[in-house]
């Protein structure tokens, strides 16, 4: 089986929902302490949601230094996947792993709700199993989820297809970036999730971890999580 | 055993100093009793929070054991931390509601934070995992800009607090009403999940085994919270800042730490028993498990891990500082339990050990400075017998079939009861409460099958993960908060039992089994004989109910002096109840699911409009009485509710409760975007009909195929062995049922007939409307809209998104 590794950081609140929707979607999921820097043989590594070491400063900022983290960084930099989820995007982002930063949701309000994202891409480790585009239902739960980065860097993202998720409106197209509720947190370009250079590390804010049933509301977050776990399976084959 | 110490620290207190820490004179006579001697500075000040209101109930102690506490399943009772019930296969359920009224008002937003992180301490100290947080928010006018201003610190208080430490939001209310503006109600209901094997006692037993304390250290914040601030009413300015100092200052950081640090210390088998510090600090702490264990505890005041430099031995004792656990280990344990502290970064100290003689010492650098039978401070606690006397004049419940008076009318300023509904739904009560439960995380744990805003939470148990196998069917919680307060202003007995049954209605209205009440009695100064004969009030309809409801009391907390220089607050029995679904694909939720489906109401209105929003709307004279409640038909109704449930006979189930009948039926249209076309035979009167709150009514829609069945099972339903009949009315068996119409179209319409409908208003020369024809559009709009312009947010980002809020069902 799979192995995913999640990443455990004091603060951490989701690690246990991310453990178990790799168990659901086929993977062999085992938790990495943050003191740790072995990464246990992970085909793939998620930084899952929380406040890590309390988002003391600022979210993130603490995580980045973490022993377990610089094995992370190492490991994407061998081309290694991992996935960063609300908290685990912003630690993530400040660990430079992926472009651009969070900051606070344009209204200030800590926001917990659905929103409406789209799949920009389906040929991405994180969305291969999304299927066709259509507008996926998840929920998020975050204060600091404003997708932010200079024009720069939003312009090659958009140019490199590196945008991966986006806040969309019910007929999929995308949401405005003020003054509008289906951008929840006022991200730049409606940004709720994207992949760096390398096509290998992705973050994105909202939770496909809880939204993997639909006697909780939504299972649309279950597609990307398989796609994780396969991708993960896919490229132990290509190690061995 | 060493005498105590003679020199300056344990020199007799002062004269004045009791009556400074809030004690009495009669109180510090028992005091001396107890000791044989009198108290030193120290001992007074343990003794002052120990025997305040708050941690004491030495006023409602007599009161609170009259309630019936035995039950199916009840592995804990009142007295522990928390009431747990067994759910079978071995796991358990743990919860509790409690108050921190007082802080929220002093300081609105740490205030909450602390209430939400104490109260999860009172559920991980047992054993179990967290799981959920309800709470129950009650505040003065939305237009007053202090109002507006403590609303705003609590909710993001309670978010700030609940939202770091991984607990799902569910549920809970917001209530606004005038009484509450200097004294706001911040009660806080937290639910957790234990393994039965691993249920740990808040007892110290064994001597020579070691006293740890772990968690943050000692400071100088919270000092006389129970005391000073909890236990006693505002006086002019309070409110303000004064007190300031006595709130306790929250980090729920250090929490989540505790929480997981604690639990793997008790599944591990490290403690012999553990107990939170809340309320008196480790005074209480040391003191309560000591007395649960008779044993003692000695204390060592150089060990204790401080914050700050030079604190007196009565700061360390009594101090409030939060998110530290108390743990008694056996001393070949310790080591294990320091490095699971030190894993989860917690500081960690040895501070005294557990005594046989049954004392709570306290020694600095050998010297002992304070020694007190630990059962004086807690369960040998002076207990007072108030004196209660019911107000000169008082308003009763009209009798069951009274007839109708006059003032049941609608008035003319509301002829239309279209207008009038609309108006309803759209006021800062009834309103949708998601610009609040928004600011929550409501999906942590990826267990939440029902968000707030949709009556009762429901959480799903079994669906595996951090070691346990899901299981299927997956078995599900079920919980909700209650409390009908304006009635309660009025008759408090009938306000308790009218809150009895709404909450456990809530519960059993998707099918699930109550399984335990919990409660907070936030009520007024105890020494005034009105407001404690409002608490005796309560506490009786609270036992009646639960008795004739065949549900147990497994746990509360007492709020008193809720009093200040704006006035004194209903007395408000707040309701927390707990309940059980065996196959959480079961559940039925309140919003029409089909067109076609046909809408019964189950029950009848009766009179008295007194304590409804309608009548608070409407601006009626308050000489009418509130509804009256049979007990019995309540039983009877609600087994019936799980029957035809568990019978998959019903499509929607919705509780007719804050709006009455009118309400109910908006919200069954405005969730699910469907109408409907309805007939409403007037038995009384449109206002009552429509808009009366009288209890044990519900409306279902279900499919035609399955109606026959339905109205089979309401003419055979009788009540539960269980339920007594103190005011047993009618027929003993059966459910009065009138099927309304049919779901369908994007309109809501009420046809109001029978000789009620409209004759006596015409006989007073007005004209009233003879039916309710709104737009289901229009219903959303109103009651989107309500809650946000009442408080005067305009946040965008708070604006949601319909479609998507739609219902949220299996």
């Amino acid at each position: 089986m799979t192995r995913i590794g999640v990443v455990v950081f004091p603060g951490s609140n989701r690690d246990r929902d991310t453990l178990r929707a790799i168990e659901l979607a086929g993977g062999e999921p085992v938790a990495l302490w943050h003191e740790q820097a072995t990464l246990e043989g992970s085909a793939a590594i998620v930084v899952p949601g929380g406040f890590a070491y309390g988002d003391y400063l600022r979210a993130g900022v603490i995580a980045r230094f973490s022993p377990v983290m610089r094995s992370v960084a190492a490991f994407a930099a061998r081309g290694g996947l991992v996935f960063g989820i609300c908290n685990g995007f912003q630690v993530i982002a400040e660990a430079g792993l992926v472009p651009g930063a969070l900051l606070r949701n344009r209204g200030l309000r800590f926001l917990g709700r659905d929103v409406r994202i789209a799949i920009e891409r389906s040929d991405t480790p994180f969305t291969g199993l999304t299927g066709p585009r259509r507008p996926l239902r998840i929920p998020i739960a975050h204060g600091e989820g404003c997708y932010f980065a200079d024009d720069a860097t939003l312009a090659s993202l958009e140019r490199d297809g590196r945008v991966l998720f986006r806040y969309v409106h019910a007929d999929g197209t995308a949401a405005r970036d003020t003054g509008d509720p289906d951008n929840p947190n006022g991200s730049l370009h409606a940004i709720a999730g994207v992949m760096n250079t390398g096509g290998n590390v992705a973050g994105l804010m909202p939770h496909p971890e809880c939204a993997i049933e639909a006697v909780t509301g939504t299972d649309d977050g279950l597609a990307i999580i398989r796609s994780l776990v396969e991708s993960a399976r896919a490229a132990e084959r290509v190690a061995a | 055993m060493t005498m105590v110490d003679d020199r300056p620290a344990a020199r007799p207190s002062e004269p004045a100093l009791h009556r400074a820490l809030g004690l009495t004179d009669d109180e510090l006579v028992a005091i001396t009793e107890r000791l044989g001697r009198r108290p030193n500075d120290l001992e007074l000040a343990m003794f002052s929070v120990m025997w305040s209101e708050h941690c004491s109930y030495k006023s409602s102690k007599p009161l609170l054991r009259t309630l019936p506490t035995r039950g199916a399943g009840v592995v804990a009772g009142p007295g522990e931390n928390a009431g747990v019930v067994s759910i079978g296969d071995g796991l358990a359920v743990a919860f509790k509601i409690e108050s921190h009224n007082h802080p929220s008002a002093v300081e609105p937003y740490q205030g909450a934070a602390t209430g939400v992180g104490g109260i999860l301490r009172d559920i991980f100290t047992m054993g179990a995992r967290p799981v959920a947080v309800l709470d129950a928010l009650r505040f003065g006018d939305p237009a007053d800009p202090r109002t507006r201003h403590l609303v705003d610190g609590v909710v993001r208080g309670v978010g700030g607090y609940g939202n770091c430490v991984g607990v799902p939001t569910v549920g809970g209310e917001l209530v606004f009403d005038a009484s509450y503006a200097g004294n706001p109600l911040v009660n806080v209901m937290a639910i957790g999940l234990v393994e039965e094997r691993l249920l740990t006692r808040a007892a110290a037993p064994g001597p020579g085994n070691l006293v740890v304390l772990f968690g943050s250290t000692t400071g100088r914040d919270g000092i006389g919270g129970a005391s000073v601030l909890a236990s006693a009413t505002f006086g002019e300015d309070e409110a303000g800042s004064s007190k300031r100092p006595s709130v306790q200052v929250g980090d729920p950081f250090a929490e989540k730490l505790l929480i997981e640090a604690s639990l793997e210390l008790i599944a591990r088998g490290l403690v012999e028993g553990l107990q939170d510090l809340g309320a008196a600090g480790i005074t209480c702490a040391t003191s309560e498990t000591a007395d649960r264990a008779g044993t003692g505890i000695a204390i060592d005041l150089d060990a204790i891990p401080r914050r700050e430099p030079a604190m007196e031995p009565f700061e360390v004792m009594i101090s409030e500082s939060q998110e530290r656990m108390l743990a008694v280990v056996r001393p070949e344990r310790y080591a294990e339990v320091a490095d699971v502290c030190a894993r989860w970064g917690l500081p960690c100290a040895v501070i005294g050990r557990v005594t046989g003689d049954g004392d709570i010492t306290v020694s600095s650098d050998g010297r002992e400075m304070a020694r007190i039978p630990a059962r004086a401070l807690t369960s040998d606690a002076i207990v007072h017998d108030r004196i209660a006397a019911p107000p000169a004049r008082r308003r009763q419940a009209p009798a069951p079939g009274a007839p109708i008076e006059t003032r049941d009318q609608l008035p003319e300023r509301g002829m239309d009861p279209g207008a009038v509904l609309v108006a309803l739904v759209g006021s800062p009560n009834l309103a949708s409460r998601r610009a609040v439960f928004e600011q929550y995380d409501s999906t942590v744990q990826a267990n939440t099958v029902v968000r707030p805003g949709r009556g009762a939470a429901i959480i799903r148990v079994d669906g595996g993960g951090a070691g346990r196998p899901a299981r299927s069917p997956a078995r599900a919680l079920v919980a909700s908060t209650d409390a009908n307060a304006a009635v309660g202003a009025i008759d408090p007995w009938l306000g308790a039992a009218l809150s009895v049954a709404e909450a456990t209605r809530n519960v059993s209205i998707t099918g699930a089994r109550p399984l335990g009440v919990t409660n907070c009695l936030n009520f007024g100064d105890p020494t005034r004989p009105e407001a404690f004969w409002q608490l005796g009030e309560a506490v009786r309809g609270l036992g009646d109910a639960c008795r004739a409801l065949g549900v147990p009391v497994t746990g509360g907390n007492v709020s008193l002096y809720n009093e200040s220089p704006a006035g004194r607050i209903l007395p408000t029995p707040e309701i927390g109840v707990v309940g059980l679904l065996d196959d959480v694909s079961l559940a039925v939720g309140p919003a029409f699911r089909r067109a076609g489906d046909q809408v019964v109401l189950v029950g009848h209105a009766t009179p008295g409009l007194a304590g409804s929003e309608y009548a608070a709307l409407a601006g009626l004279a308050p000489e009418d009485g509130p509804p009256s409640i049979d007990l019995e038909l309540e039983a009877r109704l609600q087994a019936f509710l799980r029957e035809v449930i568990g019978r998959g006979l019903v499509a929607s189930a919705q509780d007719v409760s804050a709006g009455g009948l009118g309400v109910a039926l908006a919200e069954c249209a405005l969730w699910s975007g469907l109408g409907a076309e309805l007939r409403l035979a007037i038995a009384s009167s449109p206002a009552v009909d429509l808009f009366g709150e009288s209890p044990s009514r519900v409306v279902l829609s279900v499919a035609p195929e399955h109606l026959d069945g339905l109205l089979e099972a309401a003419a055979g339903a009788t009540a539960p062995a269980a339920a007594t009949a103190p005011a047993a009315a009618g027929p003993i068996g059966g459910l009065p049922v009138e099927v309304l119409g049919t779901v369908g179209g994007d309109r809501l319409t009420i046809e109001l007939a029978g000789a009620g409908a409209t004759g006596a208003a015409e006989g007073r020369g007005s004209r009233v409307a003879d039916s309710v024809d709104v737009a289901v559009e229009d219903l959303r709009h109103a009651w989107d809209e309500g809650l946000p312009r009442a408080l005067g947010w305009d946040d965008q980002s708070l604006g949601g998104d319909r479609p998507l809020m739609g219902e949220v069902r299996p």
